[in-house]
């Protein structure tokens, strides 16, 4: 494997990212080098069990990490509901019970802020259909740190406004067609 | 949109030894990762464009230091947060509490008391808490003024509601609190039996010797080695067979006293010390 693949992939999303989300993961080889990351908006009240949907449709284990569990490849992780999902330099999870950001717990700005500052030019952040501005600036921030974005298209998002204030915040954002995603990843 | 701060890790470094210096906190064992996203959020809080001001105020200002205290830590709380884990405690815990004469619960990192006030509420449901002493503690003196008070926000009261229900509470929730025009006034005999006190979980010792220990979504701030050290200091504090409470996503699974505990409710993060 050339060493300039992602060692992680933080994927943010929010309304109409659901589907594109399954059939990312569906298209996931059994082993991959990174550890993938997911990051969707969610229902705060009551116990939410999204976790166990995604690994039923899917053939790859979708886990909530518990606090300082390692960040590996080769593993989905879906950030648990009701925490922001932080990423420590020993690349562990750290968890986060702090205010709502974009009235979202967890929350795609920290999440790729993190990744960004742990795994700098290994790290891609991609984000997809949302009704509000979470993430720009995360994404913005992971940019900076010297690694990768992907935007999904907005003419092809159910909700544009998450997309369009990531390309606002993120100009040099790749735009991409969903199905295209997982190829990406998989070229340097 | 709120302005983006960049902070590097050696900047951390140098806000964590002035808070220790001087005013005798020690944040050095706290996670990094959301230790710097609260310094992050008190700089945006404050209007504060860069470290070295940051470093300015905290050094010249006391008053200042207070406010950056509060605000720093994480004090989001609610009553019967996670209410299958109330549940839990109502199944499977408080009918053990109940063969001891006298019941001693340490709520550790309490924030502003909803925690306190819920765990209140199921003693008293259980016709125990006349024979309960629950210790109350928190790093942060603002949060215990404010949770000896027993006033939540009306707006709160209605997911609380929902979630006392939902824990399996029976009663009429409204009986439990006094309601005025925009906050509610918890019922003052709920609280007859509970001490707040200031403790320090980096710096403090054991101070009494407890039956069950609920400590929830207080180490997700902590480092590794931090957190062997509380739990360290968790065991030592329970009798054998004490009960141990954590957060939901909270975990014994990496922590040095992992082998002498058992966990007796995994869903709810509920763990036993062996005898």
């Amino acid at each position: 494997m050339p060493d300039t693949l992602p060692e992680i992939v933080v994927i943010g999303g929010s309304a109409g990212s659901f589907p594109i989300v399954l059939h990312l993961i569906e298209s996931l080889p059994l082993s991959f080098p990174f550890a993938l990351v997911l990051v969707l908006h969610r229902q705060k009240s009551g116990p939410s069990e999204m976790d166990k949907v995604l690994s039923l449709s899917t053939h790859v284990p979708v886990i909530e990490p518990n606090d300082k569990e390692f960040v590996l490849p080769s593993q989905v992780y879906l950030a648990p509901q009701n925490y922001h999902l932080l990423i420590e330099k020993d690349r562990t999870f750290s968890l986060d019970y702090s205010e709502a950001v974009h009235y979202s717990r967890p929350a795609i700005d920290p999440a790729f802020e993190s990744a960004g500052d742990v795994f700098g030019s290994r790290a891609v952040g991609i984000l997809l259909s949302g009704s509000n501005h979470d993430g720009a600036a995360g994404l913005a921030h992971l940019v900076a740190m010297g690694g990768k974005a992907l935007i999904q298209d907005p003419s092809l998002c159910d909700f544009s406004a998450m997309p369009l204030a990531g390309l606002a915040r993120v100009p040099e954002a790749v735009i991409v067609h969903p199905s295209t995603i997982v190829n990406r990843l998989f070229s340097p | 949109m709120n302005e983006w701060i960049e902070i590097q890790p050696e900047q951390i470094d140098d806000i964590v030894q002035i808070i220790r210096e001087q005013y005798g906190y020690d944040f050095s064992d706290y996670s990094r990762a959301s230790f710097t996203r609260r310094v992050k959020h008190c700089m945006q809080a404050a209007h504060i464009k860069n470290v070295t001001d940051l470093q300015h105020h905290l050094v010249n200002e006391p008053s200042f230091f207070n406010w950056f205290l509060q605000t720093l830590t994480v004090n989001v709380t609610e009553m019967f947060r996670d209410p299958l884990f109330y549940k839990a405690l109502r199944e499977t815990v408080i009918p053990r509490l109940a063969s001891y004469p006298i019941i001693k619960i340490w709520h550790a990192g309490c924030a502003t008391g909803e925690e306190v006030f819920s765990m209140a509420i199921l003693l008293k449901e259980a016709g125990l808490l006349e024979r309960t002493r629950i210790y109350a503690t928190d790093l942060n003196p603002a949060n215990l003024e404010k949770a000896r008070k027993g006033i939540m926000p009306l707006s709160a009261m209605k997911e609380y509601t929902a979630n006392y229900i939902r824990s399996g509470g029976v009663e009429e929730f409204s009986s439990y609190y006094e309601a005025h025009r925009d906050y509610v006034q918890l019922d003052s005999s709920l609280l007859k039996n509970v001490l707040f006190s200031q403790h320090n979980l980096v710096t403090d010792q054991v101070f009494n010797e407890f039956q069950l220990i609920c400590c929830r979504n207080v180490l997700i701030y902590f480092n590794k080695i931090l957190q062997n050290r509380v739990l360290q200091l968790f065991y030592d504090s329970l009798v054998p067979l004490g009960y141990l409470a954590l957060g939901m996503k909270e975990s014994l699974l990496f922590m040095d006293v992992r082998p002498r505990f058992d966990s007796i409710k995994d869903e709810a993060k509920i763990f036993r010390r062996k005898n």
